[in-house]
C-alpha cells in the first residue's frame, strides 16, 4: 500500500504552486512532446490544455481515492490503465464534439496516456494525500500546463501565420515566418520563453539580495 | 532484535493483486464501453456531415445525391456507413446527373492523406478536391488546398477511360514544379514535393480502379433517383 501524507488543511498555495512556481513546462520541463507538437496555433493548445485536464483531474482523484487499496507493487499498471481510461473518454469526446479538430490534434491525445506530467503527479501526489488537495493540485498543474501550451501557441500563430484564434492580426504585407509553425519554431519559441522567465527570476532575486545586504548594512552603521 | 528476515516487508498475496487489477480494470471497462456507446450515434453523424459537405464543395452544382457501392464491377444503391468503394453520384434540381465524388488516398509526408474529388464522366475530367484527412506540413503540405497554380492543375484533369472500358487512357501523375506538358498530368507545388506526389498516386490509383466502373454503369447513375440530401 501506498504510504499517505499527514492531512494537512488545503491552502491556496496547492492551487497555485502548479500555475507559476512548479509550473510542469517553465519550470519542471514536463510533457515537452505535446507542448512542442500540438502548438502551432492558440486553438490546438487550448483542446490540448483543457483534455490535460481532464486527464489530470480524474486520474488524480481516482488514484487518490484508491490510494489505500492498490497495492505497491502493481501501482504504474494500475495507474496507467486509469490514465488510459480517461484519456480514451476524452478521445471520444473529442470526436463528438468536432472531427476537424479531432484530426488537427492527431495522435497526441492518445499519446496523453504517456504524458509524464501525468502519470509523475499520480506517483507524487495523489498516491499520498486526499482526493481534495489531488483535485486542487491537479486543476493547478493542469491551468498551468494549458497557460504554458498558450503562451507557446500564441506566439507561433502570431508570428507563423499572423493570426491568433484565426483572426488576422497582422496586414497582408507580413510574410508569415513559416519556421514558427513548423516543429523547430516549437524549440525556439520554447527556449525564448525559458530565457526570459529565468532572466526575470535571476533579476528578482539579484534584487532581494541586494536589498537584504542594503538593510544588513543599515543595521551595522 | 530484529532479524533480516523480518525486515523484509511483507508481500501480499497474488489474489490481492489480481483482484486489484480486475477491480481497476472492471471500472475502466465500464466508463469506457458507456462513453463509446454514448458518443458512436454523434461521431457517425459528424461524419455523414463531413461527407456530406465535402461531396457538395466539390460537386457544387449538386442539391441532392445518391451513394452507391461497388459490387462486382456494378454499382448498388447503398449508405453512408456501407463498407466498400463508394460512389456519390450529385444531381441538380432538375435531378439531372451532373457528376461523381470518388474517394482517394495515399501516404503524404507525415500520414495517409484521404480527399473525395469530383470526376465528370462526360467531359473525362477530374474537377476538384476537398481534403477529408491530413496531418501534412502546415505552410508546406498544406498548401495542395490554397495555392492556386496548383488548384489551376483542377480547371480539368484529364482522367479519361480506354476504349475497352479497361483502365485510364494516361495514367495520371505529377510532373516537377513548372514542367507539366500534358492535361493529365499535375504541376507540384514547390516545396510540396511529397503531398503534390501523394496528390497524384491517388488520383492515378482510384482512377484506374473507380473510372472504368463509372463509365461502364454510367446509365444506372445517369438514371438514378435522387433523393433529398437534408
Amino acid at each position: 500500500m501506498t504510504p499517505t501524507k499527514q492531512s494537512t488543511p488545503i491552502s491556496f498555495d496547492v492551487f497555485t504552486a502548479g500555475l507559476w512556481k512548479e509550473n510542469p513546462v517553465f519550470v519542471m520541463m514536463l510533457g515537452l512532446c505535446p507542448v512542442l507538437a500540438v502548438t502551432n496555433s492558440v486553438l490546438n493548445s487550448l483542446a490540448m490544455g483543457i483534455a490535460s485536464i481532464f486527464v489530470l483531474v480524474c486520474s488524480n482523484a481516482l488514484v487518490s481515492a484508491l490510494r489505500h487499496f492498490i497495492p505497491k507493487q502493481v501501482r504504474i499498471t494500475t495507474y496507467i490503465i486509469i490514465i488510459a481510461t480517461f484519456v480514451t473518454l476524452v478521445d471520444y469526446t473529442i470526436q463528438a464534439i468536432s472531427l476537424d479538430l479531432y484530426n488537427k490534434l492527431g495522435a497526441f491525445i492518445q499519446l496523453i496516456v504517456v504524458n509524464c506530467l501525468i502519470l509523475g503527479r499520480a506517483e507524487a501526489y495523489a498516491s499520498k494525500n486526499t482526493v481534495m488537495k489531488s483535485i486542487v493540485s491537479a486543476l493547478g498543474m493542469g491551468l498551468g500546463f494549458t497557460l504554458a501550451l498558450v503562451m507557446l501557441g500564441g506566439v507561433r500563430e502570431l508570428l507563423g501565420a499572423g493570426q491568433l484564434l484565426g483572426y488576422q492580426i497582422f496586414s497582408t504585407q507580413f510574410e508569415p515566418w513559416v519556421v514558427m509553425i513548423l516543429p523547430p519554431g516549437g524549440f525556439i519559441v520554447l527556449g525564448s520563453w525559458l530565457l526570459l522567465i529565468n532572466y526575470v527570476q535571476q533579476r528578482k532575486i539579484g534584487k532581494l539580495i541586494a536589498m537584504e545586504s542594503a538593510s544588513h548594512c543599515a543595521v551595522k552603521t | 532484535m530484529s532479524t533480516p528476515e523480518n525486515s523484509v516487508p511483507e508481500l501480499p498475496s497474488s489474489t490481492k493483486l489480481i483482484s486489484t487489477l480486475a477491480l481497476v480494470a472492471m471500472i475502466s471497462g465500464l466508463l469506457v464501453v458507456s462513453i463509446y456507446e454514448y458518443t458512436k450515434p454523434i461521431i457517425a453523424e459528424n461524419q455523414r456531415l463531413a461527407t456530406e459537405r465535402a461531396i457538395f464543395k466539390v460537386l457544387p452544382q449538386a442539391v441532392s445525391r445518391l451513394t452507391f457501392v461497388v459490387k462486382n464491377k456494378n454499382l448498388v444503391l447503398a449508405d453512408d456507413k456501407t463498407e466498400g468503394d463508394l460512389i456519390y453520384a450529385g444531381y441538380d434540381k432538375n435531378k439531372q446527373f451532373v457528376g461523381v465524388a470518388l474517394n482517394a488516398a495515399a501516404q503524404g509526408y507525415q500520414d495517409t492523406v484521404k480527399i473525395l474529388y469530383s470526376y465528370q464522366p462526360n467531359t473525362g475530367c477530374i474537377t476538384g478536391f476537398d481534403v477529408l484527412k491530413s496531418t501534412e506540413t502546415p505552410g508546406f503540405g498544406t498548401k495542395i488546398t490554397t495555392d492556386k497554380a496548383f488548384l489551376a492543375n483542377f480547371n480539368c484533369l484529364e482522367a479519361k477511360v480506354n476504349s475497352e472500358q479497361t483502365q485510364l487512357l494516361n495514367a495520371i501523375n505529377t510532373t516537377r514544379h513548372g514542367s507539366k506538358q500534358h492535361p493529365w498530368q499535375i504541376d507540384a507545388i514547390s516545396g510540396s514535393t511529397i503531398t503534390s506526389n501523394a496528390i497524384g498516386r491517388m488520383l492515378n490509383q482510384s482512377g484506374q480502379r473507380l473510372h472504368p466502373i463509372v463509365m461502364q454503369n454510367l446509365t444506372r447513375l445517369q438514371q438514378g433517383t435522387a433523393n433529398d440530401t437534408d
